[in-house]
């Protein structure tokens, strides 16, 4: 696996906001079909690190290869050309409108004349809602009227209804209940065996442990290391995280 | 009794917002009716409101759009003085010259230079918004001064008149008008095009599975949108034309004027402009990429830009649409005054602000329909020309139309905390 051209290789990427150094000289890397965890304290750099990738900030300084040539990311429409799909932290979703609304913004179905077709958007939208959260009933409402799961819901739904080939999750299952945290997984698990590479940001160790092929952790903007999951325990990534110490006897990649 | 009528309007998928406005104005024109023993009532008025609206009603669509992205426009009044006086000059001063006093075409030019004019000062201001980030509010107060002094230049402050005839024809007057039988031909298709639509949407959601309306729900629907129409141009088509200008149209047409003749005024062009204006608007509002990314800038201005919206260009082409609109109303303010003087549009885009308001736009953005700034103008002009026909001076007609406002806007805030929207 490590010889072939990673789908995602971002090197020695760094970015400050004013002094801050919130993403230092960091590398890291995903593969078709592999889960990458971002782990790290709050304030790490996990969300702007990813971000830069998804066209939303530019860095200061790296560079992003994806399949092995140099890509050039300086806007969302940039990255979604490259068939990132991003769900991010603060979901980014136009509360005044609805679910369908949202999850084709930017990429509208529409008719023969051009114009948005609502009626197919909700079509699709309630097509998809069935198989991420059957319980998903509020079409026509605006999403400031969901739930927190809810909204999550139809973020991850925008995220993975575009054929993405490198999918960004930042705390997908924050505000899920168990349920829903369970489907995302098996969503996961799914995406994963169809080739897409998924970078994981998430503050909970089980879940790196089940779902992800590695880790990388960060602390204070920089990378600590990146492990194989398979080779450490949690209390190892643990201290990677806290202590930012790189576990014994286990190869790191940094 | 209450909730009865609540689960009708239910049904009817009824907007309780749009029905609250229309009940305002109709609880205005009802007590003007009182006071002025009917005549406000009168074809007459009504035909008179239509008109006096149609300025600042084009010009209030085009500030929902502003406001919903969280933006706001103070230029629009000064601007359609600028651009009244520019092209009033240009069809006074300049065509005649070129083209021969009374062609045909300086109507057509100075229609076109208008809104042309419009589109580019506001694509501007837009740009300045969008790209060097200076906040609207300060760019359009910048040129609420810019323009209203420069358009004292123009004519060095002189008043420009006579305007071409055909032009003239945009402001309404007695001539300005479809006539009786156009009027009516103009009424059955409007009903029939809104009649149609209301189908096709109901054969499209049908396709999909969707649940719809019942179908005496959609037929009162119907009934209620076919009726309006036609209710509305029977009223213009009641509107008899007074003696004076028979007397003048006839013998334009070379007909010979008898006592007793009577024609009625009919739909007056400038609100011919405006039905299409409101149209359009709101197909772009609702059913265009365009009015979707505006409701989603103004919804979460970085959600829309992570979406991979250009919200910057977005900002370049809402101003330069505000621009034309103002180019467009600015055409009827001087067609209808058949003069422009250095005071036109003054206070105007307090006007059109306060009636995208009255027609439930947020500042706070996202939220604002083009119907509901059409009725706003509506309400703010049938307050003014009511007030004015009882006799109420102009010092204290301000204060009634500025206690609305806030009273309005209050009301709006109000209703959405109750219904959580
Ligand atoms: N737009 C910004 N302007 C200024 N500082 C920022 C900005 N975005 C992030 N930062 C700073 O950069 C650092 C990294 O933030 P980031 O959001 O990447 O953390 P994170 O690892 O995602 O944390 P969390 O687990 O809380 O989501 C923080 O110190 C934060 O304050
Ligand atoms: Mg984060």
């Amino acid at each position: 696996m490590d010889k072939q051209t990673p789908l995602v290789d971002m090197r020695d990427i760094q970015i400050s906001f004013g002094g801050i150094h919130a993403v230092d000289h960091v590398s890291v890397d995903l593969h078709p079909g592999e889960v990458v965890g971002l782990l790290g304290h709050n304030g790490a750099g996990k969300s702007t690190l990813i971000k830069i990738l998804s066209g939303a900030y530019q860095a200061d300084g790296g560079e992003i290869y994806i399949n092995g040539k140099k890509a050039e990311i300086h806007n969302p429409r940039d990255a979604r050309r490259y068939n990132i799909e991003t769900i991010y932290q603060t979901l980014a979703l136009a509360d005044n409108l609805d679910a369908a609304s949202n999850l084709f913004l930017g990429r509208e179905l529409t008719t023969p004349l051009g114009t948005v077709d609502d009626d197919a958007m909700e079509a699709e939208t309630r097509n998809i809602m069935a198989k991420l959260n059957p319980n998903f009933q509020k079409f026509s409402e605006p999403v400031s009227a969901l739930s927190g799961g809810q909204r999550q819901s139809v973020a991850i739904a925008r995220a993975v209804y575009f054929d993405a080939k490198i999918l960004i999750m930042d705390e997908p299952t924050a505000a899920l209940g168990p349920h829903e945290t369970q489907m995302v997984s098996e969503l996961i698990q799914q995406l994963k065996t169809q080739g897409i590479g998924i970078f994981l940001i998430s503050h909970d160790i089980h879940d790196v442990m089940e779902l992800c092929d590695r880790a990388s952790v960060m602390k204070n903007g920089k990378l600590v290391g990146t492990v194989n999951v398979d080779d450490v325990t949690d209390d190892d990534l643990l201290s990677m995280i806290i202590l930012g110490k790189k576990p014994e006897g286990v190869a790191v990649q940094s | 009794m209450q909730n009865q009528a609540k689960t009708l309007i239910n049904k009817l998928g009824l907007d309780p917002r749009l029905l609250g406005m229309i009940g305002a104005l109709v609880v205005i024109w009802i007590v003007f009716g009182i006071f002025t023993e009917g005549r406000f009532l009168s074809p007459r008025n009504f035909f008179n409101v239509s008109v006096q609206s149609a300025s600042v009603a084009v010009m209030a669509t085009g500030m929902v759009f502003v406001i919903v992205t969280r933006n706001i426009d103070l230029s629009v009044g000064s601007l359609l003085g600028f651009i009244g006086m520019s092209v009033a000059a240009l069809q006074v001063q300049v065509l005649p010259d070129v083209l021969g006093l009374g062609h045909w075409s300086i109507w057509i030019i100075s229609v076109f230079a208008a809104i042309l004019m419009g589109a580019v000062l506001g694509a501007f201001q837009g740009w300045v918004i969008g790209y060097l980030t200076v906040p609207a509010f300060i760019v359009t107060l910048g040129g609420f001064l810019v323009y209203r002094g420069a358009m004292w230049w123009v004519t060095k402050g002189q008043t420009q008149a006579p305007l071409d005839p055909i032009f003239r024809l945009l402001g309404g007057g007695a001539e300005g008008t479809l006539g009786e039988t156009l009027s009516w031909a103009f009424g059955i298709v409007a009903a029939l095009v809104a009649v149609g639509f209301m189908l096709l949407s109901r054969r499209n959601k049908a396709a999909h599975g969707f649940s719809v309306k019942p179908a005496w729900a959609e037929g009162i629907l119907m009934a209620i949108a076919a009726g309006g129409i036609l209710l509305f141009v029977s009223i213009m088509n009641s509107y008899p034309i007074p003696k004076g200008a028979m007397k003048r149209i006839t013998k334009a047409q070379g007909i010979e004027y008898t006592d007793g003749m009577v024609w009625n005024h009919g739909v007056a062009i400038p609100v011919v402009i405006l039905l299409v204006v409101a149209i359009v608007m709101t197909i772009i509002a609702r059913r265009t990429r365009f009015g979707r990314y505006i409701y989603a800038t103004g919804g979460n201005p970085e959600a829309a830009e992570l979406s991979g919206i250009n919200t910057r260009f977005l900002t370049v082409k809402i101003f330069a649409l505000m621009g034309a609109l103002t180019g467009i109303a600015s055409i009827i303010a001087s067609a209808r005054l058949n003069a422009v003087d250095v005071g036109l549009g003054t206070l105007d885009e307090l006007r059109v602000i306060a009636a995208a308001v009255i027609g439930g736009t947020a500042l706070s953005g996202g939220a604002g329909t083009i119907y509901g700034a059409v009725i706003g103008a509506l309400i703010m002009q049938s307050l003014q020309s009511g007030m004015a026909s009882v006799g109420v001076d102009a010092p204290l007609q301000n204060i009634v139309v500025g206690v609305v406002l806030v009273f309005a806007v209050w009301i709006d805030i109000v209703y959405r905390r109750r219904t959580g929207a």
